[in-house]
């Protein structure tokens, strides 16, 4: 398998990223590099494995629904570009 | 001898014995910080008032007859992934500019519970993505050591702000090894604990099944004791687990007879450094004379374990990246003409190069078609290197090998060859996909620049690793050798 670029134009498109032709020239480089070098995982025989995603597997904890303070909303909505009073300001969405 | 000098157990000493007030210890470092910071690049923020109201606070309690608790009114410097109330927390990217963090994480609680004062942030790799700390998108550190060299990364800024000594501990964080990397090559204690022991609430996350706070320290007692203030069950990360934090100052002891240390062949191959090599045999040397028994052994799997990471953590990052999208908090785009086009821009225009490399990366694994054959790959891989370190900890009570092939490389050497610098971490990864803790420990130096050697330990055994690099330390002098005397300057 080898990246191309329509692989990285459909990727960037998903991850929200755009670039320049030139950078797309090196993604493709790279990505290549990267994945040629992943590949070796294929020498190992895996189809009897299971899957391991969290390292160190730990019991689902519960804890009591207890009401707590909240974050001061100023110091919340500051963090925001743009806001007007409690509300964050994106572009309209619904025409 | 100069305060600035002093490690942290030194200087909680004075503190509580009333022989130095806390202010003076916060003063000293600040002070250092001013002289040091502009040419080696550590600190991204400096907070000159809150380490003077901190300090004042633990010297009015001093003034009472109060007992001070665990860190006493010693300074620490933290990476700038990690939430300060009030503070900035760039992750060193312009996607963050502008960011203020409204609440602590639990591990600055606990230091802030614990009397610690800090002195402000750290620079990192972008997002904590990197080796060298050269991917900062708001400045360059150099290593202490030698002001042309890397202090590695990503926590690169830790590593060298206990170095220079601008603070005697530090915090950072360890998603593939950059907490025992940077230590190594800057000449410092770091350890990364095991998964589940320190709580990642108010960390910002790269890879979220890999990542852990670790910690910088002088010497392995005060990395003991800033450790033991961070580890425990926190109700805000429920990946953290409900066991007993032992009392790591009894592991504190010289004694390791019967102690059974393996030593991995595949960590000691080709890439390898001589001088590196030679510095660790001769430290296996030293852990023989004090009653270990050395052994022999094979983690076949270790040349996989990079391959895997590369996937994992990309993909983890690509999924936890996707929140900066130039809306609730950081960078906005000026230009946009829908909400599509403004998340587009302002992660195009936010991010930096490696940021974006490893998106796509992940992105690319994780997409229709490409998910079994790389992903779940990766995670079955997983599952068999984790196999391989649980069978050897059936013999052996720790493992043994280099931090890093290399000592600190060039300023600019590697940043054009991914590979070369995805190879650097190498040794140190491994222990990330298992998700056990690891040491690093100064133990050598070759042509002034520091050696480190890892020692490897079974889940929540970081006990056994203070003690068997206590051991190693009491009978060396390494730890107390600062760029100073030994450095290249």
């Amino acid at each position: 398998m080898s990246v191309t670029k329509s692989d990285v134009e459909y990727v960037a498109d998903l991850a929200r990223l755009s670039f320049k032709e030139e950078e797309k020239e090196e993604l493709i480089g790279n990505l290549n590099v990267i994945l040629g070098y992943v590949d070796k995982l294929n020498e190992l025989d895996t189809d009897s494995v299971d899957i391991t995603v969290n390292p160190y597997y730990v019991e689902n904890k519960f804890r009591e629904d207890v009401v707590e303070k909240s974050m001061p909303l100023k110091e919340v909505i500051d963090n925001s570009p743009q806001n007007i009073e409690e509300y964050v300001v994106v572009p309209k969405i619904i025409e | 001898m100069d305060l600035y000098k002093k490690t942290a157990h030194e200087i909680k000493e004075l503190i509580e014995n009333k022989e130095v007030k806390a202010k003076e210890v916060a003063d000293t470092f600040i002070k250092r910080i001013q002289e040091k910071n502009e040419d080696l690049g550590v600190f991204l923020y400096v907070d000159e008032e809150g380490a003077k109201l901190k300090s004042e606070e633990v010297d009015k309690k001093v003034g009472n007859g109060e007992k001070l608790k665990g860190l006493s009114g010693v300074p620490i410097a933290i990476k700038d992934n990690i939430n300060v109330s009030g503070m900035q927390n760039t992750c060193a990217s312009k996607i963050l500019q502008g960011y203020k963090a409204p609440y602590d994480a639990s591990v600055i609680k606990n230091i802030k519970n614990a009397d610690g004062v800090i002195l402000g942030k750290v620079n990192l790799d972008e997002f904590a993505m990197g080796s060298t700390t050269e991917n900062s998108g708001i400045q360059l550190t150099r290593n202490p050591w030698d002001r042309t060299k890397v202090p590695g990364g990503s926590s690169g800024g830790s590593a060298a702000s206990v170095a220079a000594m601008m603070s005697p501990l530090a915090i950072g964080t360890d998603t593939g090894g950059s907490v025992r990397q940077p230590a190594s090559l800057c000449g410092v204690v770091g350890l990364k604990p095991t998964y589940g022991r320190v709580s990642r609430y108010g960390v910002v996350a790269f890879g979220s099944t890999l990542d852990q706070v670790g910690t910088f320290a002088r010497d392995v007692e005060d990395c003991a004791l800033l450790t033991e203030t961070l580890a425990g069950l926190d109700k805000n990360d429920f990946t953290t687990a409900d066991k007993n934090v032992p009392d790591y100052k009894k592991s504190l002891t010289k004694d390791i007879r019967g102690k059974r240390i393996g030593i991995p062949k595949e960590y000691f191959g080709e890439g390898l450094n001589t001088d590196v090599r030679k510095a660790v045999d001769e430290a296996i040397l030293v852990f023989k004379e004090n009653g270990a028994e050395i052994i022999p052994c094979s983690l076949p799997l270790t040349d996989y374990a990079l391959a895997a990471y590369y996937i994992i953590s990309s993909a983890e990052a690509s999924s936890n990246l996707a929140r900066f999208d130039g809306v609730r908090y950081g960078y906005r785009s000026k230009e946009y003409t829908n909400s599509l086009d403004l998340y587009t821009k302002s992660r195009s225009e936010g991010f930096g190069k490696e940021v974006k490399r490893r998106i796509m990366l992940g992105t690319y694994v994780l997409s229709a078609g490409y998910y079994d054959a790389y992903y779940k790959k990766a995670l079955k891989v997983r599952t068999l290197i984790k196999n391989d370190f649980l069978e050897s900890f059936k013999n052996f009570d720790a493992i043994l090998s280099p931090t890093s092939p290399t000592t600190a490389f060039n300023i600019g050497e590697k940043v054009n060859d991914i590979l070369a610098m995805y190879l650097s971490d190498v040794y140190t990864v491994p222990v990330n996909i298992a998700g056990i803790p690891a040491i690093s420990v100064p133990c050598g130096l070759s042509g002034g620049l520091p050696i480190g050697l890892q020692l490897m330990g079974n889940y929540f055994r970081e006990d056994t690793l203070f003690n068997l690099a206590y051991s190693y330390e009491q009978s060396t002098s390494w730890h107390k050798i600062t760029y100073e005397e030994g450095g290249r300057k």
